[in-house]
């Protein structure tokens, strides 16, 4: 009875969780089959779901869109923006979760609260400092920006998984007379290449998928995929099967890259609220 | 010694974030109080509250204000309890289990622009949107969303977006519960409901601390769901405060004015900012 009861919940908890999760799923499958599509076909009425796919949307947005310059931006500012916070990070998380004192709550709460600070609140200032800079729609602007806007969330990602390593592997190193390079080197780094690697993650997503400074600091020279998706919204919005081609191969990288290092994405974002 | 490297090693990290935040914070505390176009040649005279008072009593300000309330509450009570619910089910192993995280991990990894301009266009365009399309074949007249329910669609956009961040966490939270206390409560005769109420709701508090938190910090600044499909529109229904100021600034050039209103967003931001930190503090700093 028991046994049988208890197999009927299997079935059913299966079915709900397929079923919610293709529902959730779907928008990005429609995008996904519209991109395959003729533009007669996106629109035709009632929608198809079988149909004899084609490339044709793809090579169009290639050929007029310069994609690959877009794709190229978006890979340098998101990768460079990482590598430059984690190198500015890792320091100050080590730091904090090493030798913390008095201040060290008092740091980690100001740092998040930086990024609480939203985006239009600085824009103004930003946006002239970078005229006057000469910054404005350049790759180096951009990956600047990135940059500061993850390090908070960097820093404390860091913080949370260096703060569980056990301080008496450092003690004893020390006792050693391990310099703090080689402590750092052969002893924390190897130690936390797994927090680290999910910190990296979850800022490179967020960097790549960013929009509100890449909208107003770019354009069409460093301009990243999600300022080409968002200049594409009027007078292409009509072009439906280039416009899920282009947004296609715009999410494609990143998500393939998610669904590969999904359990180190979703650790990293869990900020040490789950041990 | 070593208290001055643990200082030399901080130092970069601090110095960048008060670069980003407290020197633009100063200057655009300077900008509201002057009079600043961009379009005009003689910058900088002083203006005292006047920005201020342009700025609150914009026809915008009071829709945007309660947009922006609207969005960030509902997008909040939207992917807690919905994210709750699905990690809930996908707690326990099942057939499957891994594609199923997969496929709900994805909207997560979609760019706010894309995500935007597929709602737009594919699903919600009121004659070859697919939802239109159903009704349709239901024999339903096609509602056009984004002029109809303009503010709601957005909601859906941006929940839609974030559930998966949710539910995710919230998952990851429940597969660290303590198996024997469960069991040991099941074996007392502890019903479904109350097992939820009394084991695993408390345990997903600093989870839900967390999502609250980050959830706070992207939708307060969601800016390429409405720049991208309804711009603000129609009226101001969908104005939030980020976009009444991007307008201000970037469009009329007024940097004076925006500036008066980054501040208003900035204080708002502290405000919320105050009440989560102490939560999250004492949740993080254990």
């Amino acid at each position: 009875m028991h046994n049988k009861s208890s197999s009927t919940l299997l079935y059913l908890r299966t079915a709900f969780a397929w079923f919610f999760a293709c529902v959730l799923f779907f928008p990005i499958f429609w995008l996904a089959l519209m991109a395959f599509k003729t533009e007669a076909q996106a629109i035709a009425s009632p929608p198809l779901l079988f149909f004899k796919p084609t490339l044709q949307s793809f090579y169009d947005v290639l050929e007029r869109a310069n994609y690959v310059d877009y794709a190229f931006n978006s890979l340098i500012t998101s990768v460079a923006s990482t590598v430059i916070g984690l190198m500015i990070a890792i320091p100050a998380a080590y730091s904090m979760a090493f030798f913390p004192n008095r201040s060290t709550i008092g740091i980690l709460k100001f740092m998040l609260s930086s990024r609480f600070m939203p985006g239009v609140g600085a824009l103004m200032p930003i946006y002239i400092c970078y005229q006057y800079f000469g910054l404005l729609d350049t790759r180096i602007g951009l990956t600047i920006m990135f940059m500061l806007m993850n390090l908070p969330i960097m820093v404390w990602l860091l913080y949370t998984n260096l703060k569980e390593l056990p301080k008496e592997i450092l003690e004893a190193a020390r006792m050693d007379g391990a310099t703090l390079a080689h402590e750092f080197r052969y002893i924390v780094l190897p130690l936390a290449t797994g927090g680290i690697a999910s910190t990296a993650l979850v800022c490179m997503v967020w960097a790549w998928n960013e929009s509100f400074w890449s909208l107003n600091l770019g354009a069409a020279n460093a301009g990243t995929l999600s300022w080409l998706i968002a200049s594409m919204s009027s007078p292409e919005g009509l072009f439906w099967a280039k416009l899920s081609a282009a947004s296609l191969m715009a999410i494609a990288p990143i998500m393939a890259l998610g669904w590969f290092c999904q359990k180190q994405l979703v650790q990293g974002m869990t900020f040490g609220a789950v041990k | 010694m070593s208290r001055f490297i643990s200082r030399a090693l901080l130092t970069p990290a601090v110095l960048a974030l008060s670069a980003v935040s407290i020197v633009p914070l100063l200057l655009t505390i300077f900008y509201s109080l002057v009079r600043y176009n961009l379009l005009e040649p003689s910058p900088f005279t002083f203006n005292g509250l006047t920005n201020f008072y342009y700025f609150f009593s914009d026809n915008a300000f009071v829709p945007a204000l309660k947009n922006t309330f609207t969005l960030v509450l509902s997008v909040m009570l939207i992917t807690v309890v919905l994210g709750a619910a699905l990690g809930l089910l996908i707690n326990d192993a099942f057939p499957g289990r891994a594609i199923v995280r997969v496929l709900l991990i994805s909207p997560f990894l979609v760019m706010p622009s894309v995500n935007a301009l597929m709602w737009k266009n594919m699903l919600l365009n009121p004659i070859n949107g697919l939802i239109a399309q159903v009704s349709i074949l239901f024999g339903c007249t096609p509602i056009d969303w984004l002029s109809q329910y303009p503010l709601f669609a957005i909601i859906i956009m941006v929940s839609w977006q974030w559930l998966p961040f949710a539910c995710l966490i919230f998952m990851t939270a429940l597969q660290s519960m303590d198996k024997e206390q469960l069991e040991a409560a099941r074996m007392d005769g502890a019903n479904y409901p109350q097992q939820l109420r009394y084991l695993y709701i408390p345990h997903l508090g600093r989870a839900i601390s967390v999502v609250v938190m980050i959830e706070m910090i992207f939708i307060l600044s969601v800016f390429a769901e409405i720049f991208t499909t309804t711009g603000g529109g129609p009226g101001f229904e969908t104005t939030s405060i980020t976009f009444m100021i991007y307008q201000q600034a970037l469009l009329s050039y007024d940097v004076g004015s925006a500036s008066a209103g980054a501040l208003f967003a900035v204080l708002i931001a502290n405000i919320a900012a105050f009440f989560l930190m102490r939560v999250i503090g004492k949740n993080l700093a254990k």
